[in-house]
């Protein structure tokens, strides 16, 4: 197989792989100041799809308890400035209050 | 005498609420708004479109409508991942180690060795998620939101797991099977998802190490090149890309085994019993409840007055066997057995259909309800649970006669 091929081949096969990656990367967060906050922290781990997809009937006790899970259990190295930030946003765009 | 209805009544034992009016208020509980929103139909590699839950780590359920056979084909198989990291596994670099510290001897499997070296048997099981349906809670619960078709019926292929253990030999203190998958965390920090079932059930005949899904390697994303098999019991156990088994003298310690993936004690009408992970008001899910799903007709769909309509769908359940599905469609006045298909195994979906003729037009509801060998049957208000797993609350599904 010449690298022409195989070239070709491997892009092939990327295809349906980067899609699926391109396709992650067009999930869109409500509009907020810390909509790049809640990106920059939870997608480490997993997409923003797992917050829309949570929505909305959470309160702010729900957010909060999933965002504690998320740093006490997963080990998400959220700083704590940061967290209260984060369910504040939660709350407001993907809660109830 | 006996009239119709009270016979029919008397057929699905139980169902003291029937006429009552009790089910014309049935919940009809949906998806939370974000879920449907965000799920998208996505097409991953050697996928057909599956309906998108979330894309990192992928967990995709399957789409009701393709639940049209018995079997479910594995281009349409749920894909569920709990951490993001999941390799692309070379079959020749692929590597089972077997042992534990209440195993005799360490010793290490190739696919190829798994392949030889042990009897292959095949077993037609149904593979559940735990959580299928949990995004029909109500009130909603956080999680996967997953709608039905978190799920699919595969014919498996395999090793007993009992044999491989054989060649390893259990010491009589081992009370736990443990298993590592190749799938890692993002973090150092995050538990690895490993988990483990009683010995009584890692020795049953049915439990497998699975290298063929419906006659073909199994999908990447649903485990390539092994999985466990744990025919009866919900999904969290039937670990993809298994590289490890071990034999524990102690239970297993995890976040997936002390925290996740445990039920209520005595709320469900389960059987089965994880006596070594059990507390005093927790224990780990076992098998799976009596459930059905109707495939075939969906909310709103119209009809034509005067003809015959086929309801169709599968039934299951924790291993035991489908005994009846019985349909209403007057609200759960009266319930009528449908006809049971091919069986292929205690632990297979159960197909059944059945045929009316509506009498008049306008506004009407299906509902089924399975029942299995045991007597346990499907309830009709949900046994809530923070995690939302076990829901197997009867679907009606509302239909319109023109």
């Amino acid at each position: 197989m010449n690298i022409v091929t195989r070239a070709a081949l491997a892009l092939l096969l990327l295809g349906p792989l980067s899609a699926a990656v391109a396709n992650e990367s067009a999930l869109r967060l409500k509009d907020g100041p810390e909509a790049v906050t809640v990106r920059a922290n939870c997608s480490i781990c997993h997409s923003v799809d797992y917050i829309q997809m949570n929505a909305p009937f959470m309160k702010r006790a729900g957010w909060d308890a999933e965002v504690k899970k998320m740093m006490k259990v997963m080990g998400a190295p959220v700083p704590e400035a940061e967290a209260a930030r984060i369910v504040d946003y939660l709350t407001r765009n993907y809660g109830v209050e | 005498m006996a009239t119709r209805r009270t016979i029919l009544q008397t057929a699905v034992g139980g169902l003291a609420l029937a006429g009552s009016g009790f089910l014309g208020n049935l919940a009809r509980a949906g998806l939370p708004p974000g879920t449907i929103e965000s799920g998208t139909l996505e097409t991953l590699p050697g996928k057909q479109p599956l309906l998108k839950r979330s894309f990192r780590p992928p967990n995709y359920e399957t789409p009701v409508s393709y639940f049209e056979d018995v079997i479910t084909p594995n281009d349409r198989f749920f894909v569920r991942w709990h951490l993001m990291q999941i390799p692309e596994i070379e079959p020749a670099e692929w590597r089972l180690s077997v042992g534990g510290d209440a195993a005799g001897r360490e010793y290490v499997l190739t696919l190829d060795d798994l392949r030889r070296d042990f009897e292959p048997v095949e077993v037609v099981a149904v593979c559940q998620c735990s959580g299928n349906r949990r995004g029909l809670s109500d009130p909603h619960v956080p999680g996967v939101e997953w709608g039905y078709g978190a799920m699919g019926n595969a014919r498996w292929k395999g090793a007993r797991l009992k044999d491989i253990l054989a060649r390893a030999g259990l010491k009589k203190e081992a009370i736990e099977i443990a298993f590592d998958g190749a799938d890692r965390p993002p973090l150092d920090a995050t538990p690895d998802f490993q988990k483990s079932i009683p010995v009584w059930k890692a020795l049953d005949d049915n439990t497998l190490v699975a290298y063929e899904m419906n006659g073909a390697p199994l999908p990447h994303l649903n485990g390539f090149p092994a999985r466990v098999i744990v025919p009866g019991w919900t999904a969290t156990y039937w670990m993809k890309k298994v590289i490890s088994i071990r034999a524990l003298a102690q239970p297993l310690q995890n976040f997936w085994m002390n925290t996740a993936y445990r039920i209520p004690k005595g709320k469900f009408p389960l059987i089965d019993r994880f006596a070594s992970q059990e507390s005093d008001t927790s224990t780990p899910i076992t098998e799976m409840v009596v459930n059905s799903l109707i495939t075939n007709v969906t909310e709103g769909q119209r009809f034509g007055a005067g003809t015959p309509i086929v309801v169709k769908g599968l039934a299951w359940d924790g291993g035991y066997g489908i005994r009846r599905v019985d349909v209403s469609v007057d609200e759960g006045r009266t319930w009528e057995g449908a006809d049971l298909g091919v069986d292929l195994g205690r632990f297979s979906f159960r197909p059944w259909q059945f045929t009316f003729k509506p009498r008049s037009k306008g506004a009407l509801s299906v509902m089924a309800r399975a029942s299995n060998v045991q007597g346990a049957s499907q309830t009709f208000e949900l046994i809530f649970n923070g995690p939302g797993y076990h829901n197997n609350v009867v679907q009606k599904v509302g239909i319109e006669i023109v």
